[in-house]
């Protein structure tokens, strides 16, 4: 696998949302192994960042490209975003919503015991979603993280509603993805001690 | 009488709303009552079917009244537990009189459906068309609609405790609009004269089909109660297994 | 691709079971709809198997319809939708499966309830064929059609009542072509005319098969980005 080689350049990049110029002339790029912390006051635009970098938002201006990835597929679909959504649905059980993922996202057949394992969450398996704490709902989400392999991890505040237990387990993953030579992107008010972790404040030009 | 001895009526009532006392009683009623019913039925049945003589006018196909008569009589009466249970479950707020209700209603819905699907196999040999708007006919189909607006209403809140409150205020506006809805039909049909029809009720039953009519009634009956139980027993079941999934995810939580 | 395809419709319809809403409802409608009909213009045999065709169409329109709104707008809520368009699958494919989806658990359903209903409305014995021919064959159009609509109002707050408003016209030529195919059998006329019916009633619906797909993903794409 040649994952190592990645790199997510973003240059010049501009979001306007209703009619407001969110951000202008963002650039920053991103090489396997590292991970980008987006920080920055509300409206600054970290969650239009990530949405564009996931495909989810038209870019205004500028351009968005994955180097060394698979050249069929935009980045957005080499990409994991987790947004405010948890994306599930309560009628399903935990097993079944990780295998749904496995098979629409990745073509993969079945399995879904090591993201659950990954996650704390095996002996909820056979649980349906309706009956999940906040906390376990988060997790359930990120689950997707590990259940169908993608270089890029976008993240929007991943440790709501997770208590420290859980945030510890949630760090290791994001460690082990690095490790591995994939990229994350996260915005966060906490302070994840991602060691290494480039920084991008946004919204410094909009602080008046 | 027994009941004399005990405290009061009330407290009796409360002590068998106990979700496990019902259970323990109940299993030991459930099988005597399926033994009950499918004799009555098997007797009305064979009186029905063999030992009673055809309409002079209708002939052979009077037979089909020994089911659509009993099963018309169950629309009414599963409505009534419905109704009842609801109302007792709204002002005492007793967990069983919402499974009553609840359970009541699919096998409601069942005998009005069997009463309307029975009518319209008679109607057929009498009237030539297998549905004729009739105000008796058409007051069974709106019942059924009911019914089904109930179930309904269950299905979509996913929460027991605000789904019966719901329930149970439909249910009771229900009950009420019954008798308004069927007064509207009837005035409704008398404007457009049912000329040919025939009368469902019929003018006399001769004796000879009272017996079978009384044991498929009774029967029927019986068989309501039994589906009921079963329902109910059923229900009580899911709410267990729902509660300890429940604690599995909030154990979980705390761990 | 194929996989991912159909996971997305296994989701759907597993969904739809579990809920218990949807199709189960339209069919409710519908059947509180055609009965309606009777109480409002009175029981007269032949008027109201004069009627029936087209009443059970309008009437299946609506039901259809009734249910569109929650054909994307539950995905989206819950941010289901921002994972089905990073997928593999193209978003063309994704509203195929979602309308199939739909067309499984409501468009199929109405049509088994259909001829029951026309036994209410004294709808002659030799329109039922027709009827059920054209009402197989145009189903799939209301599904197809109406995921454009829905995809149109997904994320508007009250979009179900402005979806259907975008979608009944839309609906027309699936109306006039389906109640022609049973009209024609109904009013004893030559085989020539409901041929006809049931012959441009198929064009209609695999052409929304196409715009379905391509006019959704592309509501989809203007909405969601």
């Amino acid at each position: 696998m040649t994952i190592s080689e990645l790199s997510l350049c973003a240059r010049d990049l501009a979001c306007e949302r209703g009619g407001r110029l969110v951000y202008d002339g963002l650039s920053f790029s991103l090489k396997g192994g590292e991970a980008l912390v987006l920080t920055g006051p509300n409206g600054a635009g970290k969650s239009s960042l990530l949405r564009q970098l996931a495909g989810l938002l038209d870019v205004t201006r500028g351009e968005i490209a994955l180097e060394g990835g698979d050249p069929e597929r935009t980045p957005g679909e080499q990409a994991h975003y987790a947004g405010h959504l948890d994306a599930l649905k309560p009628s399903m059980s935990v097993v079944e919503t990780v295998i749904f993922w496995r098979r629409f996202l990745g073509s993969i057949p079945q399995g879904a015991e090591t993201a659950l394992e990954a996650l704390g969450l095996l002996h909820l398996a056979d649980l349906p979603v309706a009956y999940l704490s906040a906390g376990q709902r988060r997790r359930l989400s990120l689950a997707r993280l590990i259940a169908v392999p993608r270089p890029i991890w976008l993240l929007d505040e991943p440790t709501v509603a997770l208590d420290a237990a859980s945030v510890a387990r949630l760090l290791g993953l994001m460690k082990g993805h690095l490790g591995q030579g994939g990229m994350i992107v996260a915005a966060t008010h906490l302070d994840l001690g991602l060691e290494g972790a480039k920084t991008l404040r946004l919204g410094a030009e909009v602080a008046a | 009488m027994a009941a004399m001895n005990s405290p009061t009526a009330l407290q009796r009532f409360h002590a068998y709303a106990n979700p496990a006392r019902f259970m323990a009683l109940s299993s030991r009623l459930v099988a005597p009552l399926w033994i009950l019913s499918v004799l009555v039925l098997g007797a009305g049945l064979w009186f029905a079917l063999f030992d009673s003589p055809p309409d002079y006018q209708q002939g052979e196909t009077v037979r089909i009244m020994y089911v659509h008569v009993p099963s018309a009589w169950l629309s009414m009466f599963g409505y009534g537990v419905m109704a009842f249970a609801s109302a007792v479950g709204l002002v005492f707020r007793h967990p069983l009189s919402d499974v009553c209700a609840k359970s009541a209603a699919p096998i409601g819905a069942s005998f009005t459906f069997l009463a309307l699907l029975t009518g319209s196999l008679w109607g057929q040999p009498m009237w030539g068309t297998w549905w004729e708007w009739d105000a008796r006919m058409t007051s069974v189909l709106i019942l059924f609609f009911l019914y089904l607006g109930y179930i309904a209403l269950w299905a979509t809140i996913e929460e027991p405790v605000r789904a019966a409150r719901a329930a149970a205020v439909l249910a009771l506006v229900g009950a009420i609009n019954i008798p308004i809805i069927r007064y509207s039909v009837v005035w409704w049909n008398t404007l457009h004269q049912p000329a040919s029809v025939f009368r469902m009720d019929g003018p006399s039953i001769a004796p000879a089909m009272l017996l079978p009519l009384g044991l498929m009634g009774v029967g029927f009956t019986l068989l309501f109660i039994t589906l009921l139980l079963v329902r109910m027993r059923a229900e009580v079941m899911r709410r267990r297994v729902r509660n300890l999934r429940l604690a599995t995810a909030g154990a979980a939580a705390e761990g | 691709m194929m996989r991912a395809f159909l996971a997305l419709l296994a989701r759907d319809l597993r969904l739809a079971v579990r809920l218990g809403g949807g199709g189960g409802m339209a069919v409710f409608f519908f059947l509180i709809v055609i009965s309606l009909l009777p109480l409002g213009i009175g029981p007269d045999r032949a008027l109201l198997a004069k009627v029936a065709p087209g009443m059970l169409w309008v009437a299946l329109l609506l039901a259809a319809l009734l249910t569109l709104d929650r054909l994307f707008q539950a995905d989206y809520e819950d941010g289901s939708l921002d994972l089905l368009t990073m997928g593999p699958l193209p978003l063309e494919l994704v509203v195929v499966a979602k309308a199939v989806g739909h067309w499984l658990t409501t468009g199929l359903p109405l049509v088994v309830a259909a001829p029951l209903l026309g036994v209410l409305l004294n709808l002659p014995g030799e329109a039922y064929p027709p009827m059920m021919a054209a009402m197989l064959i145009g189903t799939p159009a209301l599904s197809f059609l109406g995921a454009i609509g829905a995809a149109l109002t997904v994320g508007i707050r009250r979009g179900g009542l402005l979806a259907s408003l975008l979608v009944l016209p839309f609906y027309i030529p699936v109306l006039i072509f389906g109640v022609g195919a049973a009209d024609a059998a109904a009013g004893g006329f030559s085989g020539e005319a409901g041929r006809q019916s049931l012959l441009l009633l198929g064009a209609v619906a695999l052409a929304s098969l196409v715009l379905g797909p391509l006019g959704g993903a592309a509501a989809l794409r203007a909405n969601l980005r």
